[in-house]
């Protein structure tokens, strides 16, 4: 069972490598990179590529390492003892079972995606040390352990807004994707438009990557944001001819809002092009 | 297994631990590097490193230690020598060079075993012959891979098959070297630490149970079920920051940068600005303190009421004229003097610290470090864990 990408994702030889390490040996594997690197759709293209599930656990600032693991609807149980109903008598009618239960619970081992752990309190991921380690809880209210069946493989991606602790840190894999080259590039852009002119494809990236080497831009263009853009020209029937004037000319390319997201953005690049026009 | 390579890794100061080590072992073993020099960098990488600001040095201390070069910056002692080669590598390289053939004569010859044993002995020969001997692989013709008569890349290996085109010069283009650079490093620690500072107040839609205020209305409801919601708690303390920048702080710029790091992720409502050695009746929106970046002392007092509390961060080791005598400041005429605007800024904001990158210990060379931890009526505390852990307490006070 080896991971090698799929149709719809370009894996290079070291996420591969990383992948497959956290596979086998059973352990977290944690992905940092630029947003839009495709750190979330991994997860979606592992489960695919394996043929397992997906259970994936969105992290909020407000999420809490227990809600993975299991809630206690205290108030439902009041309420129905205040109601009569015989639900009341067994507590285990209450417990919620959170994402990490349910992963454990499966009978192949499914992919669990903790998605942007980086987002939760920084107590988060140090309340979660042994659950991810041994790979089991005790649930206090009905007094029993849950042990994964078989661990699952584990995914938590990560956009760097906080640090994450050592002692977390060290029972991960660590895989840092980093942005793709032009070569990369172009293969991504054929799996997402398999028939697509190769002469719009050159030009748009070169016009892509001009506009990411700018210096000074507040925000980069990522890899989705190159693929909207792509769909826009398409869409838009705009060909390689206009890319490779604008090019040329060093004017902002067609369309550019899909691709520059703060206005300073683009007047930093009007800026540059207007110098560069002169000079 | 490469007990040498994690070594050298510590000693160049990457945090790799001994958990990871063996988790690398235990990948080895599982047959995950697949008898390849590539994949085996890609899975030591995975494993050692979680920090993608160190995958540079783990790039250098690579190409270090499975190629001989000597690392530009941190130079372990002695590179490496040949011996310390560990026999898997050799058996790998073997592997890898053979072709079928060839791996057949040899165990015609005595198998795996007895070519180790021919390997072992050329390196040692070749350590004799050649001082400098940890550049022995890759320098074509004194390999002693070249000698055997296989490929005189010598561990540059198979560079001429396409599928590894960017084999081993993989870590030596250290791709990863622009996220290098040690500013956040330690940024948690500071994290932990204002985390005391915390204020948690209720604001907003009524989300929350409130047990207490639910148990309360429930017995006063003779036992029928009242519920209760309060709106959920938000950290609300309001952060101003005065950093001093330039001229003495040009030393401390790397804990002021982790300091800030640390501030702008813990709290909401942050405003900083900054000053040149001493606050006067101007203040810098951005580092570069150009004129147009100013504003008026008096608009922030103004502006940010009481509530929120103060941090400056500077060194406080000026000429005393800067600080007690008008006209006194480096870059312009000033009105008033630094202490009377100190004063002031102190009474629009009584919670308020002042933060020290000095050591606490040369404190009291300055005599402006003296005055103004008067000024601050003893809130003065060194950009330490402890400083700031002390700083948070009078802040909280």
């Amino acid at each position: 069972m080896r991971f090698e990408g799929t149709r719809n994702f370009v894996a290079t030889e070291d996420l591969k490598v990383a992948v497959n390490a956290a596979v086998a040996l059973e352990r977290p594997l944690l992905i940092k990179g630029e947003p839009g690197t495709g750190k979330t759709v991994l997860a979606q293209e592992i489960a695919e590529a394996l043929g397992r599930k997906l259970i994936a656990w969105h992290i909020k600032s407000t999420t809490k390492a227990q809600q993975g693991l299991y809630e206690y609807d205290a108030v439902a149980r009041l309420r129905d003892s205040q109601l009569g109903d015989a639900r009341v008598h067994d507590i285990s009618n209450y417990i919620i079972k959170g994402k990490l239960w349910e992963a454990f619970e499966a009978d192949t081992a499914p992919v669990l995606l903790i998605d942007e752990i980086d987002k939760a309190d920084i107590e988060f991921p140090n309340d979660l040390l042994l659950e991810l380690d041994r790979m089991e809880f005790h649930v206090y209210e009905t007094r029993q352990t849950i042990r994964a069946k078989q661990r699952p493989i584990i995914l938590i991606t990560s956009n760097n807004e906080k640090e994450l602790p050592d002692a977390f840190l060290r029972r991960c894999f660590f895989h840092y994707i980093k942005f793709p080259d032009r070569e990369t590039m172009q293969r991504i852009v054929d799996v997402h438009y398999p028939g697509i002119s190769h002469l719009l494809v050159h030009e748009a990236l070169t016009s892509f990557f001009t506009l990411r080497d700018l210096p000074g831009l507040k925000k980069r263009p990522s890899t989705s944001e190159f693929l909207d853009w792509l769909k826009l020209l398409l869409a838009e029937e705009i060909g390689p001819e206009i890319l490779r004037e604008t090019n040329a000319a060093k004017l902002i390319p067609p369309l550019h809002g899909a691709l520059l997201k703060t206005e300073q953005d683009v007047h930093l690049f009007e800026r540059v092009a207007f110098l560069a026009r002169r000079g | 297994m490469f007990l040498g390579f994690f070594l050298a890794l510590r000693q160049a100061g990457v945090k790799a631990s001994l958990r990871e080590f063996l988790t690398l072992q235990q990948a080895m073993q599982a047959g995950l590097a697949g008898f390849d020099v590539e994949q085996f960098y890609f899975l030591a990488r995975a494993t050692l490193i979680k920090d993608e600001r160190q995958l540079d040095r783990f790039d250098q201390v690579f190409a270090a230690h499975f190629k001989g070069l000597h690392p530009p910056a941190t130079p372990t002692p002695e590179g490496v020598s040949p011996q310390y080669l560990p026999e898997e590598w050799l058996r790998l390289l073997a592997e890898k060079l053979l072709t079928d053939e060839e791996k057949a004569e040899i165990e015609a010859l005595g198998g795996f075993e007895k070519l180790m044993e021919t390997l072992r002995q050329r390196l040692a020969e070749q350590q004799e012959r050649h001082q400098g001997g940890s550049k022995w692989i890759g320098t074509a013709g004194t390999s002693p891979f070249g000698a055997n008569g296989y490929n005189p890349e010598g561990v540059r290996i198979g560079q001429e098959k396409s599928r590894h085109r960017r084999a081993v010069k993989l870590w030596d283009q250290r791709e990863f070297k622009n996220l290098a650079g040690d500013a956040e490093l330690g940024t948690r620690n500071l994290q932990i630490a204002l985390r005391r500072l915390r204020r948690f107040a209720r604001e907003g839609a009524a989300a929350q149970l409130d047990l207490p205020g639910t148990i309360g209305a429930t017995a006063r409801n003779a036992g029928y079920l009242d519920l209760h919601l309060v709106p959920e708690r938000h950290n609300a303390v309001k952060l101003l920051l005065l950093l001093d920048i330039g001229g003495s702080m040009d030393d401390h710029i790397t804990l002021c940068e982790q300091l800030f790091t640390a501030v702008r992720s813990e709290f909401k409502h942050l405003k900083h600005l900054y000053f040149h050695n001493c606050p006067y009746e101007r203040l810098f929106t951005d580092a570069r303190m150009r004129p147009q970046d100013a504003i008026p002392t008096h608009d922030v007092l103004h502006t940010y009421d009481r509530n929120w509390r103060l941090v400056i961060v500077g060194d406080a080791a000026m000429s005393p004229y800067e600080l007690i005598s008008p006209g006194g400041a480096v870059s312009y005429w000033n009105e008033e003097s630094g202490q009377t605007w100190l004063s002031r800024i102190l009474t629009a904001f009584p919670k308020a610290v002042w933060l020290n990158p000095v050591p606490e210990r040369h404190w009291g060379y300055s005599q402006t470090t003296r005055l103004i931890g008067e000024h601050m009526s003893g809130r003065m505390f060194p950009l330490t864990l402890e400083g700031l852990d002390n700083a948070t307490r009078a802040l909280a006070r």
